[in-house]
């Protein structure tokens, strides 16, 4: 298929099945269908990509250019590509939980959830796919601003509450921090292109280097870099599916690979290498790993614990990108993926033992894991990978940042990671060992088993990706590796 | 009839079915003829506009020749501002006339009457190569104005038109008192003329003063900012259909005579040696902030919206003073894309007026649910006056913050983007009352409004869009402007 065409039909498909869903809002079977199929040939239709990228053909096609220099344009890359395909195959697999969650909580207003929920994922695809900067912002803008209705579904006064924090942090840096950035940019180098090399190189001082990157770097709010982290553990008053994709994939990922990519393709890494207070960013993405970490082990709700966890994991990609090695960058490719997947298992099960138990704290799980042993043996994968033990996805991703870290000898970057690896051990282990080995203090109010099946089979299917990607991560280094190649 | 002898009817055909309009009985004949001549004001500005950006289109009216005669005179610049008022007059007309059936049920002829005069009142403003002819068709304007700000339904109506009417009158006064200095030192009222007699007596205190009164008395009528009070109480209270027109149209005709006397009749070399750009920045960046921060505190949907407006005109005004093309070219296209942009939120709220009879922020609450199509184009508009990427209200940003770059004024730029997160606040308040609040207890359930209420509001909020996207029309000929009025040729 030619670019022209794949591109913005993988941009329309979720938006069609918005419109679809919407229409269908009164046959709550139908709706559903119409989610599954529309979320099933967009992984379709994201898949077609690969071949093509494998090839080295490039896929690009520009839309329209409102402003000279400026266009809205597209052109995979691997590392979108990978983002596109990662987010697709778990809108899917979400859509199967959010099914049985949305029904098992008797959830109101359905329609506009799966509504929403498809527009984010077209913002998704579009920050993916983005050619340039500016196109990026703009399906950057579009994920924040369609995620907020999903973020303040409940529509009580915490909902409210966690939505202002949300738009409020997600919009105060993007419009204050990240847009200032991109038109510095532009000023400076005339083309906001995303291009193997760089665009920057020669064109600044070292100092307003690392001023545009701080800009960079706090602006992308979405990799929840502290002190610009609030909104996350704000966002967890929206339903567990939407904390699950879009909080622990979707949007935060969506931040992170802004990140990368303005490293790899804005700056080069050859040109950070120059800039000496660069250094900094990685010891503020370092200090987010472990405050984070810290934080996580103080907290009782596990959605909450879970949400300082990701901040803690997004600073993992934000330091490798910024560490200027090479493995170091792969390793902050496969991140993203190994943490995707590990996450929204996670999420899966607190919202499975929610639906199950209605328990929502750390220290009410004794003995559950007798009662969904599934669920707790999925969390136990879940967690490891978090960990990074093998045989689990992060182990890989920790392995590439290690020997990134070793590449330019970062010993500050091996102390995070072993400091995080401790603090993460610290706060999940407890969790397995509890559900598992403690007998249950008081018998529940209601006699429960295993989350409906849904919701089960979902994070079945996740906890196995998450080993799955242990063993069979060679294709996706493989092309990863290509982002580090420069044009002759 | 070439172009040259058609241009004047774009004034006159408003002009003369005024008072047909007014002898007309009825609802519907009267809105015709309003129409039409809206429609065919129209028509012939878009005929003028190709002409007038290759060369002026110069009319001399009774074929006495300038100086002595008044003649209209229709360049890039005008001819954009006379197609923008034209254009919105028959874009609102339609959407009107549901909202007047409505809050004005008798006496419509004399209504529209009133609406044709203000229109051809400012697009005679917009038209014109003489000064003081500007000031007749100001006058027009205004007075017709204020007649239909007193005819809103509140109370507090009329109290509100007088004000409008003190400050109003004040600002044509200052501007008479300012064209008669220019016009006892050169002894000329014919704006080519002018500008070239003015550099002779460019120092004398006279035309200083003139050059003086004439800004303020026109940063009256465009509400610069310390000079707005009039606005919000005006636009709060006058007839939905007259909120929209003048949002969209009457302040953006007098930032156009402004732009016109400073730049083509004073020109730019006596502006830098008046403290004309210090003193327009500064107001500008004031003017940013502080209606911003009103805006926000509003609880009336139309106030909000009004110093909003405020707001805007100072991202309009801080771009004309950083006296370059880039900067004019952001404050014309702004123009454009604000009264685009600001017609289709004002028309959502007078929407939501005409479906629950109250402008009060709490009447949003859970219209989300109740009002679907009006709160979505609400907030579509609503992104624009952010200023998103893909909306026209983008594309004048970006141009400003272009155009301060180019002259290290990082301070603007900081400015112009805390304005966009201040607008981020008060559209966002409005989101949340109708998406995230329920209902008030005990209200009626609201119905979707009808067909012809949503129509023109989706038309300008695609246009929004368009014009966001599609920059050919807008920007080229801004950036052709700019060049005139700076005087770099067309």
């Amino acid at each position: 298929m030619s670019p022209e065409f794949l591109i913005p039909a993988i941009l329309l498909t979720p938006l069609i099945g918005a419109v679809l869903i919407a229409l269908a809002g009164r046959w709550p079977n139908l709706r559903e269908t119409i989610t599954l199929v529309t979320a099933a040939s967009l992984f379709g239709l994201v898949t077609q990509m690969i071949g093509p990228i494998l090839d080295r053909e490039t896929l690009a096609v520009t839309i329209v250019e409102p402003l000279p220099g400026l266009a809205i344009a597209f052109d995979i890359e691997p590392l979108g590509l990978m983002f596109a395909l990662l987010a697709s195959l778990l809108w899917f697999v979400t859509s199967v939980y959010a099914i049985g969650y949305m029904r098992g909580n008797n959830e109101p207003r359905q329609t506009s959830f799966y509504v929403f929920f498809a527009v984010a994922i077209s913002g998704a695809m579009g920050v993916a796919m983005s050619g340039n900067l500016l196109t990026l912002f703009i399906f950057y803008e579009m994920l924040t601003i369609s995620t907020w209705p999903l973020v303040t579904h409940k529509r009580n006064d915490a909902a409210r509450a966690g939505g202002r924090t949300y738009m409020g942090v997600l919009l105060f840096t993007s419009i204050g921090l990240l847009l200032p950035a991109i038109i510095w940019t532009f000023s400076v180098a005339g083309t906001l292109d995303f291009t193997p090399g760089g665009i920057l190189y020669g064109l600044m001082s070292p100092s307003s280097a690392a001023l545009l990157l701080t800009l960079f770097v706090l602006g992308v709010g979405k990799a929840a870099v502290m002190p610009m982290h609030r909104w996350l553990p704000a966002a967890m008053v929206a339903p567990t599916p939407v904390s699950a994709l879009l909080h622990a994939v979707a949007v935060v990922k969506a931040g992170v690979f802004t990140i990368t990519k303005v490293v790899i393709y804005i700056f080069g890494i050859d040109f950070l290498a120059e800039v000496p207070l660069e250094r900094y960013l990685v010891y503020l993405a370092g200090f987010t790993v472990v405050v984070a970490s810290l934080v996580a082990l103080k907290q009782v709700e596990i959605k909450k614990m879970l949400a300082y966890s990701t901040i803690g994991q997004l600073s993992y990609v934000v330091m490798a990108a910024l560490v200027l090695a090479p493995f170091a960058e792969i390793g902050a490719a496969i991140h993203i993926v190994a943490h995707a997947f590990g996450k929204i298992t996670l999420f899966f099960c607190a919202g499975a033992i929610y639906i199950a138990s209605k328990k929502t704290r750390v220290d009410q799980l004794q003995g559950i894991g007798l009662r969904m042993p599934l669920t707790m043996i999925a969390f136990t994968i879940g967690a490891l990978s978090m960990i990074g033990v093998p045989p689990t996805a992060g182990f890989v991703s920790k392995w590439y940042i290690i020997a990134g870290a070793f590449q330019v000898e970062s010993y500050f970057t091996l102390v995070v990671l072993m400091l995080s690896t401790g603090l993460n051990a610290a706060y999940f282990l407890p969790i397995v060992f509890r559900a598992f080995f403690r007998p249950e203090e008081e018998p529940p109010s209601v006699d429960h088993g295993e989350a409906p099946w849904p919701m089960v089979s979902a994070l079945c299917v996740t906890a196995l990706l998450v080993l799955a990607f242990f063993v069979f991560n060679g294709p996706v280094v493989d092309i990863e590796t290509r982002i580090l190649e420069v044009a002759p | 009839m070439n172009i040259n002898e058609l241009m004047p009817f774009a004034v006159l055909v408003p002009l003369i079915a005024a008072p047909i309009c007014a002898l007309l009985p009825g609802r519907i004949l009267p809105w015709l003829t309003a129409f039409f001549a809206a429609a065919s004001s129209l028509a012939i500005m878009s005929g003028v506009l190709p002409e007038a950006v290759d060369a002026p289109i110069r009319y001399a009216f009774g074929n006495w020749m300038p100086p002595i005669g008044i003649e209209f005179r229709v360049d890039a610049v005008n001819a954009f501002i006379g197609l923008l008022v034209s254009l919105m007059a028959t874009v609102i007309l339609p959407w009107a006339r549901i909202s007047v059936n409505q809050e004005i049920p008798e006496r419509q002829g004399l209504f529209y009457a009133l609406f044709l005069l203000a229109f051809s009142g400012l697009m005679g403003i917009t038209m014109t190569g003489d000064a003081f002819n500007l000031f007749v068709f100001l006058e027009i304007s205004s007075l017709s104005t204020y007649a239909l700000v007193a005819m809103g339904r509140s109370k507090t109506a009329p109290l509100s038109a007088f004000r409008y009417l003190i400050m109003g009158t004040l600002g044509a006064t200052f501007y008479l008192i300012g064209v008669g200095l220019l016009y006892i030192m050169t002894g000329t009222l014919n704006m080519v003329d002018l500008a070239e007699r003015i550099p002779e007596v460019a120092d004398t205190r006279a035309v200083q003063a003139g050059f003086a009164f004439i800004v303020v008395g026109i940063g009256v009528k465009l509400a610069l900012f310390p000079l707005h009070r009039w606005l919000p109480g005006a636009y709060a209270n006058a007839p939905s259909a007259i909120t929209v027109f003048l949002a969209s149209t009457a302040t953006k005709v007098a930032v156009y005579a402004l732009l016109r006397l400073v730049f083509t009749v004073f020109g730019v070399s006596f502006a830098t040696a008046m403290p004309y750009a210090e003193v327009f920045m500064v107001l500008g960046l004031f003017g940013i902030l502080l209606p911003s921060l009103w805006a926000i505190e509003q609880t009336n949907m139309k106030r909000l919206l009004a110093y909003s407006s405020v707001a805007q005109v100072a991202y309009i005004i801080l771009g004309i003073s950083l006296l370059s093309v880039t900067g004019l070219a952001s404050g014309l296209v702004h123009l454009f894309n604000h009264a685009v942009i600001k017609a289709a939120l004002f028309m959502c709220v007078c929407t939501v007026i005409y479906q629950t009879g109250s402008a009060r922020i709490s009447a949003f609450h859970g219209l989300g649910r109740e009002m679907p199509l009006t709160m979505i184009a609400f907030v579509l508009a609503g992104l624009g006056l952010i200023g998103v990427p893909l909306t026209a209200g983008f594309i004048s940003k970006w141009m400003l913050i272009q155009a301060a770059i180019e002259q290290d004024l990082w301070l603007a730029v900081v400015v112009i983007l805390i304005g966009s997160l201040m607008a981020v606040i008060y559209v966002g308040k409005v989101a949340e009352a109708a998406w995230v609040r329920s209902p008030p207890e005990g209200r009626e359930p609201v119905k979707e409004a009808p067909i012809g209420l949503l129509l023109p509001m989706y038309l300008l909020v695609a246009a929004t869009y368009y014009f966001g996207i599609d920059t050919r029309l807008t920007l080229d000929i801004a950036m052709a402007g700019a060049r005139v009025l700076i005087g770099a040729g067309p």
